[in-house]
């Protein structure tokens, strides 16, 4: 043992990590069993944790009043869309990164990233233009298309990073071996990186559910997704927290599921990089 | 048919030239070994040859063919790698079988060549493990496997043995000598171990700073080297290289001897001095000598010699044994 570590020590820390940890996870816990009261008691004070009288009224009524599942299939037709699209162009580009690098490639790297850095709030006009004007408003493929685009950064750097652990003399062997470039990728290059790839495609994916930005202001009936959904239900009229909190509740289970299964995936491809 | 000719072949990174320029012939059917300090160029011309990498100037010919553009599956080359370069995520089977599988044949035959080269090399029944399961030199034989089946006009080594314990090098250098006999095809072998060089080589190239100091077969490279670098590199321990007064009594500026041809004795000799360190290894003793108005010598003493440190002994140089090496450090004969 390199170092010792009391068990007080350990208590402290166990007690420290689960308090950070519900801390965290509390807004989303209040919103969950708040979408089980009724309106009165969802602004009732002092709240009620447990014992109050649990209600599914409210999953019936947003159900009944907007469609819950047209907008769920926005949600993963421009996600998933968005993401697999954006992997048949990133791994190809992240490959010439990685494995033929020029000396303008860092440039190139720090550039795309840095499209990131621009609020895009100050591009929202010039889009939205765009948008109307290409007859793209309120389509799945306008939003699709910009969701692409607007992870496409994010695609390239992590796969990057993966494929830059990749030893490059088994590609080298490959080519030895007859490969064209085409079947070197397919049969050699992604089947050593499906690890980073599917970390890779879940984050993007979680992040593209969860864009709001665009998607609020791009789309209205047809093409709205699950982020939409949401924000329908802060109306003027007044909030209608019990409401809300079940379109909330709808609108983040499919993705905390999806999160929950495939969490040491994520954890590894978020930590990846850091360790080398 | 695996002649491969370098015509004036040069490669340049930005201002460094790593190889300004080679002139090389390989036989067909040859062991040739490229040897030298690190950072000599040796791989690069490994991989010039292979086409992994583009020449700056000259030409590669096969069999009088000019490969120079071809990428490298199409030069008929095979290459085993230090790292062995393993497909993980495929079998023994599919890694030895993915050459054939690019080269488009068919299954049949695919299996018949597979397990041949398979059975030539002891890896039977390892044809369903993956590469991690496998020790080291089952992988480096998986690798020899792989560049088998292509049927290639010559086999290009990377240091393949770097990688492996030293009895396991011993061993898979006699595997390789062995197969180069049994398929009588051209062998391109990297090394920086001159005694890898000495025993499995037809032709050694000995390389320094991208240049060719000089090709010859191993014992022509010990028993007539054509300059200092040379001398000092083929021959283990280094020769001895003494200047000043013995020298010039030979009518050179440098004069070497190996330790191996030097006699020992209690009692009289050409030189005196005082033994250093001895390093016992039961078949030889090496002994460090400070010899008086010479310098410091390692001399060969065959067994178990009786001297030891603080010692005095007497060494006297065999002189048919003697090189002699001008200013320019090129030997005179």
């Amino acid at each position: 043992m390199a170092r010792a570590v009391s068990s007080r020590h350990r208590l402290v820390f166990t007690v420290l990590g689960w308090a950070v940890g519900l801390l965290i996870f509390f807004p989303i816990l209040w919103t969950v069993i708040t979408s089980f009261k009724s309106e009165g008691e969802a602004i009732a004070s002092p709240p009620s944790f447990v014992f109050f009288h649990w209600t599914t009224e409210n999953y019936v009524e947003v159900q009944a009043r907007s469609d819950y599942f047209r907008h769920f299939a926005n949600s993963v037709v421009i996600s998933v869309g968005s993401t697999l699209i954006a992997l048949v162009i990133a791994i190809p580009a992240a490959w010439a990164m990685a494995f033929a690098p020029t000396p303008r490639t860092k440039d190139v790297l720090m550039w795309m990233l840095s499209t990131k850095m621009m609020p895009p709030v100050g591009v929202l006009v010039p889009m939205y233009l765009l948008f109307r004007d290409t007859g793209l408003l309120d389509t799945r493929t306008g939003l699709t298309g910009l969701m692409t685009l607007v992870n496409l950064p994010i695609v390239i750097w992590m796969l990057f990073t993966y494929f830059k652990e990749i030893p490059g003399d088994i590609l080298e062997a490959a080519r030895m071996d007859g490969a064209p470039l085409r079947k070197e990728i397919i049969h050699v290059l992604a089947p050593m990186a499906v690890p980073g790839i599917a970390s890779t495609l879940l984050l993007t994916v979680i992040l593209a559910w969860n864009e709001a930005f665009w998607t609020l202001n791009l789309s209205a009936a047809n093409a709205a997704p699950l982020t939409a959904f949401i924000a329908s239900y802060s109306s003027p009229e007044g909030l209608f927290w019990a409401k809300l909190s079940a379109a909330s509740t709808l609108a983040i289970a499919p993705i905390l599921v999806l999160g929950w299964f495939s969490q040491k995936r994520l954890v590894r491809g978020l930590t990846f990089g850091a360790v080398k | 048919m695996g002649r491969i000719t370098l015509d004036h072949v040069a490669k340049r990174f930005g201002d460094l030239a790593v190889i300004p320029e080679i002139n090389l012939d390989i036989a067909d059917g040859e062991f040739a070994v490229f040897v030298g300090p690190s950072g000599c160029g040796k791989s690069t011309l490994l991989r010039l040859i292979a086409g992994l990498e583009d020449t700056t100037s000259g030409k590669i010919a096969i069999d009088g063919a000019d490969v120079t553009p071809l990428p490298p599956a199409k030069r008929g080359l095979a290459m085993v790698f230090q790292s062995y370069a393993l497909y993980p995520h495929m079998s023994v089977y599919g890694n030895i079988a993915f050459p054939l599988k690019m080269g488009g044949q068919d299954k049949a035959e695919i299996d018949r060549k597979v397990r041949g080269a398979a059975g030539i090399l002891n890896l039977t029944q390892y044809l369903d493990r993956k590469p991690r399961q496998l020790s080291g030199g089952q992988r480096q034989r998986v690798a020899i496997g792989r560049a088998i089946v292509r049927e290639p006009k010559a086999f290009l080594f990377d240091e393949p043995l770097s990688n492996l314990d030293a009895a396991l090098r011993v061993n898979m250098r006699l595997e390789i000598t062995e197969l180069h006999q049994t398929l009588k095809t051209t062998m391109i072998y990297v090394t920086h171990d001159q005694v890898e060089a000495m025993t499995m080589a037809d032709k050694i190239v000995v390389l320094n700073a991208g240049r060719i100091e000089q090709v010859g077969s191993p014992l022509e490279l010990y028993r007539s080297p054509a300059n200092l670098f040379v001398a000092g590199f083929i021959g283990s321990p280094k020769m001895n290289l003494i200047e000043g007064a013995e020298a010039e009594k030979r009518g050179a500026t440098t004069f070497g001897v190996r330790p191996e041809h030097i006699r020992v004795s209690r009692d009289n000799g050409d030189w005196v001095g005082t033994v250093g360190v001895a390093e016992h290894l039961g078949s030889d003793t090496f002994l460090h000598v400070q010899a008086d108005g010479v310098g410091p010598l390692t001399v060969r003493t065959e067994g178990e010699a009786g001297l030891s440190h603080g010692d005095r002994a007497y060494m006297t140089p065999d002189p048919a044994r003697v090189h002699r090496f001008d200013a320019n450090g090129k030997a005179m004969r």
